[in-house]
């Protein structure tokens, strides 16, 4: 059975911050379309640059520069208008809107009844011992024998337990939720009914044998609601076991493939459902690979369609020809024969090409590491004990990295079109970065390594996140647990991640005792002696 | 040329005696031995079976009184003068070798091709024997 859910960024359990989170998705959908609009214009203006000096302005609004030209003009640039949108955009922006309210209004509705059912039966429990105490004095209090000694010490042992529980539960429950998941999760519905049959049974106990026959022996009392707290302290430690620890000791191996590019790692699970296995795929997908770049996709893509292109099929039998299907299967063998035959000279190409491309990038890449290195040497952090300088030439660390980003800004916009990188990194974020080095005293091969090579998805802006919504499409019901050869994907907007599990074999180890006095060595020549 | 510790060994070895020839204050022979029980036989590049611990012979210098002999380079050497070579250190090899009062060696030396080339003459014409070297040689089975 093929189950299609959806996973949303939110977290499931606050209703107040539901607002702001939908504030949040909207003018970051917003940003977005921005961007893009701006990378989709071919046009190239570059404004004339104002005469005052880079380092005293301080209303720089570099981020919206058009098109990738900052290389060039290298002196301060104005941007365009912050609030200009396109038609496609507000149609886009409109569309996302109603698809996010569908389903979250039905997603919301159901967590806030989640939420609501679980506070509900955290009073219940914690208001019980507190019943069972109160009651007595309330109902029959000149019947009731005083509290003694040993009463008193327990009256005070089922408030410490009390306290326990209670910081207990908040430490296991009340963290924020890192995830929407599509189905419940099966262990925490378990815990509640047990949690729920439990308090329902004591007081069904209390209520007849207690509150009917009113009972007069208080410690009894207090015993019995001391018991109750063990038992829900116990619950909670079944709790723990059940939602952390189990998950804990490595059962699975799952290997992950980026389904674009093909790029793979391997994770060790303990025993999870499908979908909290993915929730950890997908936590460590944003930390592990490299960020997904669709430019670097588009030559594969041409290749392909040379590929096909280079053949055309006709049919000479002419149009009443009614196997049709035959006739499909027919000629897709034939394309494939002829693809067979035909010298292809493509891998001639590729070969060169990618020759050509490598020099070129090394070649790039070296001019860069120069234009960085002199760049920095611009700088020398103050020392206290020289004398002051003229204000003017003492600046701040966002200042020197505006001082020093032009002469090396030209060598990293080259490069980073080389590599096809350009989008991934904004003129803004290029200098905040700078300034970051320049403050934390990073070398210039410190403050490239973030350009040089792809990073981590996290390590880019938040528009880089490609949206935080996330499909888990499985066969098998994702409330299951992961088993040995289950496959699941995790289809995001652009690409998606095939997952697939190999059980960790069990490993039988023997043990060898070796004698420390049982190391000895002779020697084993070959000499050779001319007689 | 594997031997069964405890049985008798059977090989098809060529006489080849040696001149010692004078150079300076010593008496060379004009080869050079490896192998021996104290030794690796691991290592012998000339033996078939890689635990027989013979004396072999590792090299030939050219124009030595060896090499006129006839003598071959991965020979082994089975007898020299009589004392027995197939269960001796190469310390003992090289002294029974180089005695200094006696300045010709006769050695017994068995090859591979000694016993191909028996099993040749048997199999064909039994005239059709190899040919002699200049040195007196014989053929001959012995059994140690």
């Amino acid at each position: 059975m093929d189950t299609e859910s959806t996973y949303s960024g939110y977290s499931h359990y606050s209703g107040r911050s539901r607002g702001s989170h939908r504030h949040g998705e909207r003018s970051r959908d917003r940003h977005k379309s921005r961007s893009k609009d701006s990378r989709s214009e071919k046009s190239v203006t570059i404004n004339t640059p104002p005469a005052e000096p880079l380092l005293g302005d301080s209303s720089l609004r570099g981020e919206q520069v058009q098109d990738d030209n900052w290389g060039e003009t290298t002196t301060a640039i104005t941007g365009t208008s912050e609030h200009s949108l396109s038609q496609e955009d507000i149609v886009r922006i409109t569309k996302d809107l109603e698809d996010s309210v569908g389903l979250d209004c039905r997603r919301y509705v159901a967590r806030y009844v989640a939420r609501s059912i679980a506070v509900i039966l955290g009073l219940l429990v914690f208001f019980t011992p507190l019943a069972f105490l109160v009651l007595p004095h309330i109902l029959w209090p000149e019947k009731l024998q005083s509290c003694e000694t040993a009463c008193e010490g327990l009256l005070i042992s089922v408030a410490f337990k009390l306290l326990i529980l209670l910081l207990a539960v908040w430490a296991l429950f009340f963290r924020p939720a890192r995830a929407g998941l599509p189905r419940a999760f099966v262990f925490r519905i378990l815990l509640a009914v047990l949690v729920l049959l439990f308090v329902i049974s004591y007081w069904l106990f209390y209520s007849v044998r207690i509150l009917d026959s009113q009972d007069m022996n208080y410690q009894g009392i207090v015993q019995y609601a001391v018991s109750l707290v063990d038992a829900l302290l116990f619950i909670h430690y079944l709790a723990v076991v059940l939602l952390e620890l189990r998950q804990l000791q490595p059962c699975f191996s799952v290997c992950v493939t980026r389904a674009t590019d093909g790029e793979t790692r391997h994770y060790n699970l303990g025993q999870l459902s499908i979908q909290r296995a993915a929730l950890a795929i997908i936590e460590r997908y944003y930390c592990d690979f490299p960020i997904h770049n669709p430019a670097l996709l588009s030559a594969s893509k041409s290749r392909a369609a040379k590929h096909l292109a280079g053949l055309k099929v006709y049919n000479v039998d002419g149009p009443g020809n009614n196997a049709s299907a035959g006739m499909a299967q027919s000629q897709s063998r034939a394309m494939i024969a002829a693809a067979a035959r035909r010298r292809d000279t493509s891998h001639n190409e590729l070969y060169y090409e990618e020759a050509e491309h490598e020099r070129r990038v090394r070649k790039r890449r070296a001019r860069l590491v120069v234009a960085v290195e002199e760049a920095f040497t611009h700088i020398k952090r103050m020392q206290e004990e020289e004398p002051k300088k003229a204000p003017g030439d003492v600046m701040d660390p966002r200042e020197a990295a505006q001082a020093i980003f032009p002469s090396m800004a030209r060598a990293l916009q080259k490069y980073l079109r080389t590599t096809k990188q350009q989008h991934c990194h904004s003129m803004e974020s290029i200098q905040q970065h700078l300034a970051f080095c320049i403050t934390n005293n990073l070398t210039p091969k410190a403050f490239l390594e973030s350009y040089l090579s792809p990073g981590p998805t996290l390590q880019y802006g938040k528009d880089h996140w490609l949206g935080r919504r996330w499909t888990l499409i499985s066969e098998a019901s994702v409330t299951s647990g992961l088993k040995d050869g289950s496959i699941f994907l995790l289809k995001c907007v652009d690409f998606s991640l095939v997952v697939t599990s190999k059980k960790i074999p069990y490993v039988q180890m023997s043990e060898e005792y070796i004698d420390p006095k049982s190391h000895k060595f002779v020697l084993r020549l070959q000499s050779e002696t001319s007689v | 040329m594997s031997f069964v510790p405890g049985q008798p060994v059977t090989a098809v070895v060529q006489r080849v005696e040696i001149q010692k020839l004078c150079q300076g204050e010593n008496l060379i022979l004009g080869f050079s031995i490896g192998g021996g029980i104290d030794q690796d036989p691991g290592q012998n590049p000339f033996s078939e079976d890689k635990s027989d611990k013979g004396i072999y012979v590792t090299r030939i210098t050219p124009g030595g009184p060896a090499e006129s002999a006839g003598l071959k380079m991965g020979d082994k050497i089975m007898q020299v003068n009589g004392w027995d070579m197939t269960m001796v250190t190469h310390d003992q090899a090289r002294k029974k070798l180089t005695k200094k009062r006696e300045d010709v060696v006769r050695l017994l030396i068995t090859r591979k091709s000694l016993e191909e080339a028996v099993k040749h003459s048997k199999g064909s014409h039994p005239s059709h024997l190899p040919a002699q070297t200049n040195a007196r040689t014989t053929k001959d089975r012995v059994v140690l």
